[in-house]
């Protein structure tokens, strides 16, 4: 099938597919002759981790138009539950891509049911609650998480809650309460990465195109209308979120299995802002934008390193200089007009070119 | 179709505008302010390390930073071995702590100073120990910071110690009968003090009548806790805390009216030079510290000195302990024959051979001579400090 007979999201969905195996491949060879500098090779994993989760949080803020100031919670939740099994699996095997697989699994599915137990009730109101609910969701989660402990040892796992009074005989503490996951295995790669991506952009562009992801999308632009033609408004509502948290929750376990330790505090509201951040700043329902905006502003602090304490400043202003020229419209036009240009001449060439 | 693509390019477009634009300008003026360069030219050795130099624990991270400064400008100037220091900012996070550690690899770092902070020393020890590159953390206080890693030591002493420590102090100086502890209990500094002094205080018999936890949120306000204690009736209470939050309690707890002894750990260090704290609500404090900016010796004083001309305040502690690493790191160095022009593996080998059998005495070590042991941890002794008349007595 050429590009041609294809509908235009078909295409769109293709190009981003091409987008990320095509950044995957350039990687893997620069990895291969070494010409990748160690910062850059360090951030891999993490980029695809906040591509996860922007691309996850696109479904809930730009598909379902439901604002979350979460998100990280639904990271958190995977990333503790999953890497728990993960430490549990890695006593008994040392196939990694298995262990990392069934703790994603693990994690994902923790998180759904977390995403789920906290959309019944606010999903079925209208409004801003979810933004609210979701706000204390994060807190609560970082605020269980940093009182936890759970040990192991031969005779299975230990936990205990608020004060450590877990007694092992010669066993390991995985969760140390504020000191977190102390001993991760570390299964994460880049390779497990990028599959990540790729399925999780095939179930949000399938969801999208289907039956279920219009009646979604219907719910967004005008609930009262999308009603009134008998959609089920919790149950749809709930479908994108539960989706959404648990793509959260696998991104969770890549990134927490990329380091040696993760407190619960990593993952708070400031986490969660700056995913939103990616997904405003890539477009709302546009999944291209958030992977390249998730990727952009996870390597430009580390790029602007040079500019050692005014870094943050930089990186400040490079992002308000970001959001006004991608709405500007004397920019917009000016880049069309060279793009027709550009377009006239191929097409005087090929007359192909008719995108 | 056209609308994305547009604003894609536009995008692309004014990010790469943006970065050539400061690009220019950042280069330049680094290598200034953030390096401090060998004297004379020669091949140096690369040191590196991260610290929060932004963000709220920046106070140790620019501590840890000026004191290794002044003590690698000294050594440079002895004319032997040169170091070339680097430090780069973590904002006190795992994961920019070990993107910082990978920008020092690429810029070819063979030995590291770590990390400044304990979660992100936890995170770039593991880093160390893969890479095979040597680390000696200034102060990174957490046991998971050495465990299991046999390249990877200590300059501060590790928590539990100071938890373990404090209990003995206090029940062998018979300081109070009942005990209170305030602790932040979603910081592991101070958490891990926490529960190795519950522990030992059992073994000993002190009775702890009052336990009271706050967390990063909820470091403004006391009363709660410090009620809970007053009514308890302790007359002792246990700070494992640093000094920001502890300088809040002696506040609070004063305009309450309650005066118990207060007893605080090496966190507690740097509350006389807090700025806009009574420092006479500190008077009677106790305090467990390896350093003591007052201390009459010879080298301690050179360092107050130097650090006061240069960065126009008292030193605390970490800034000793990071003055500290660069002079064992200098001695370990220079007993192993260690020149710039080694691996970071081969230097990363003699120095493991050093520090498990090297005898350093500095600074934070109290004047008498501390070792390593295996694990990495370091053998000195806290001190026992009480403030008075605005400076550290010792007890």
């Amino acid at each position: 099938m050429s590009l041609k007979i294809m509908n235009k999201t078909t295409r769109s969905n293709m190009i981003t597919y091409a987008m990320v195996i095509i950044a995957f491949v350039i990687v893997q060879v620069l990895i291969g002759n070494g010409s990748i500098s160690s910062r850059l090779q360090g951030q891999l994993v993490p980029i695809c981790a906040y591509i996860v989760m922007a691309i996850s949080l696109n479904l809930t803020v730009g598909v379902l138009g439901e604002l979350s100031l979460g998100h990280a919670g639904f990271m958190s939740a995977g990333a503790f539950s999953g890497i728990v099994v993960a430490s549990c699996l890695s006593q008994n095997t040392d196939n990694e891509p298995l262990i990392l697989v069934i703790s994603m699994i693990v994690g994902g599915v923790v998180a759904a049911i977390v995403g789920f137990l906290v959309g019944v009730p606010v999903l079925r109101l209208s409004g801003d609650y979810l933004a609210i609910v979701t706000l204390a969701f994060g807190e609560i989660i970082k605020g269980i998480v940093n009182n936890l402990y759970v040990g192991l040892d031969g005779s299975g796992l230990h936990v205990s809650l608020i004060k450590n009074t877990v007694e092992m005989t010669d066993g390991t503490m995985l969760i140390n309460g504020p000191m977190g996951l102390t001993t991760i295995p570390r299964v994460a790669s880049f390779t497990a990465g990028f599959i990540l991506i790729l399925v999780c952009l095939f179930v949000i562009f399938n969801l999208v195109n289907s039956k279920s992801g219009r009646a979604i999308m219907a719910l967004r632009d005008n609930r009262i209308a999308a009603q009134s033609v008998g959609i089920n408004v919790t149950n749809y509502k709930l479908m994108a979120f539960v989706i959404s948290a648990a793509m959260a929750g696998m991104a969770g376990v890549l990134f927490t299995a990329n380091f040696s330790t993760v407190v619960a505090s990593k993952f708070d509201f400031n986490t969660s802002i700056l995913i939103l951040v990616f997904v405003v700043l890539g477009g709302l329902g546009n999944m291209r934008g958030s992977i390249i905006a998730a990727t952009v502003l996870t390597v430009l602090p580390e790029v602007l390193r040079s500019f050692s304490d005014y870094r943050m400043l930089v990186y400040a202003i490079v992002l308000i200089v970001m959001m006004l020229a991608t709405n500007n419209p004397t920019l917009k036009q000016g880049i069309s007009m060279i793009i027709s240009k550009l377009k006239g001449k191929n097409s005087a060439k090929g007359g192909s070119a008719n995108v | 179709m056209k609308m994305k693509t547009k604003k894609k390019l536009a995008l692309g477009l004014v990010l790469t505008m943006g970065l050539t634009m400061f690009a220019g300008c950042g280069n330049g003026g680094d290598a200034k302010t953030d390096d401090t360069a060998a004297t004379d030219g020669a091949a140096a050795i690369k040191i590196g390390g991260t610290g929060p130099l932004t963000g709220g624990a920046s106070i140790y991270g620019i501590a840890v930073k000026q004191g290794a400064e002044i003590a690698v400008a000294e050594v440079n100037a002895e004319g032997g071995l040169q170091f070339e220091l680097k430090m780069e900012d973590d904002a006190h996070d795992a994961e920019k702590a070990v993107n910082a550690y990978n920008t020092l690899k690429d810029w070819g770092m063979q030995i590291s100073l770590n990390s400044v902070t304990s979660i992100p020393a936890s995170a770039t020890a593991a880093e160390n120990f893969n890479d095979r590159i040597f680390g000696l953390t200034p102060s990174g206080s957490a046991p998971d910071v050495t465990k299991d890693k046999d390249n990877v030591y200590q300059m501060c002493f590790s928590d539990p110690n100071q938890g373990t420590a404090s209990a003995q102090y206090i029940s062998e100086q018979k300081l109070g009968t009942k005990i209170a502890v305030i602790y932040k209990n979603d910081d592991p500094y101070s958490a891990g003090i926490y529960a190795k002094f519950m522990e030992e205080a059992d073994a000993l018999g002190l009775e702890v009548v009052s336990e009271g936890t706050f967390t990063t949120d909820s470091q403004n306000d006391f009363s709660v806790q410090l009620s809970d204690a007053k009514n308890a009736g302790a007359d002792l209470l246990f700070l494992p805390i640093y000094y920001d939050a502890a300088s809040l309690i002696l506040t609070q707890a004063n305009n309450m009216g309650y005066a118990p002894k207060f007893f605080g750990v090496d966190g507690m260090d740097g509350i006389l030079a807090l700025e806009g704290f009574d420092t006479a609500l500190a008077e009677g404090v106790m305090l467990l510290t390896p350093f003591s900016a007052d201390a009459e010796d010879e080298a301690t004083k050179n360092f107050v000195a130097k650090y006061q001309e240069k960065y126009g305040e008292v030193p605390n502690q970490f800034a000793a302990d990071a003055y500290d690493c660069i002079y064992a790191l200098y001695q370990a160095c220079n007993n192993a024959g260690v020149t710039a022009d080694m691996t970071a593996e081969e230097i990363n080998d003699l120095m493991i051979e050093q520090f498990s059998t090297m005898e350093f005495e500095g600074l934070t070590t109290g004047g008498a001579v501390a070792t390593w042991n295996e694990a990495g941890e370091i053998s000195k002794v806290p001190q026992g400090m009480v403030i008075q008349n605005g400076a550290y007595v010792g007890m």
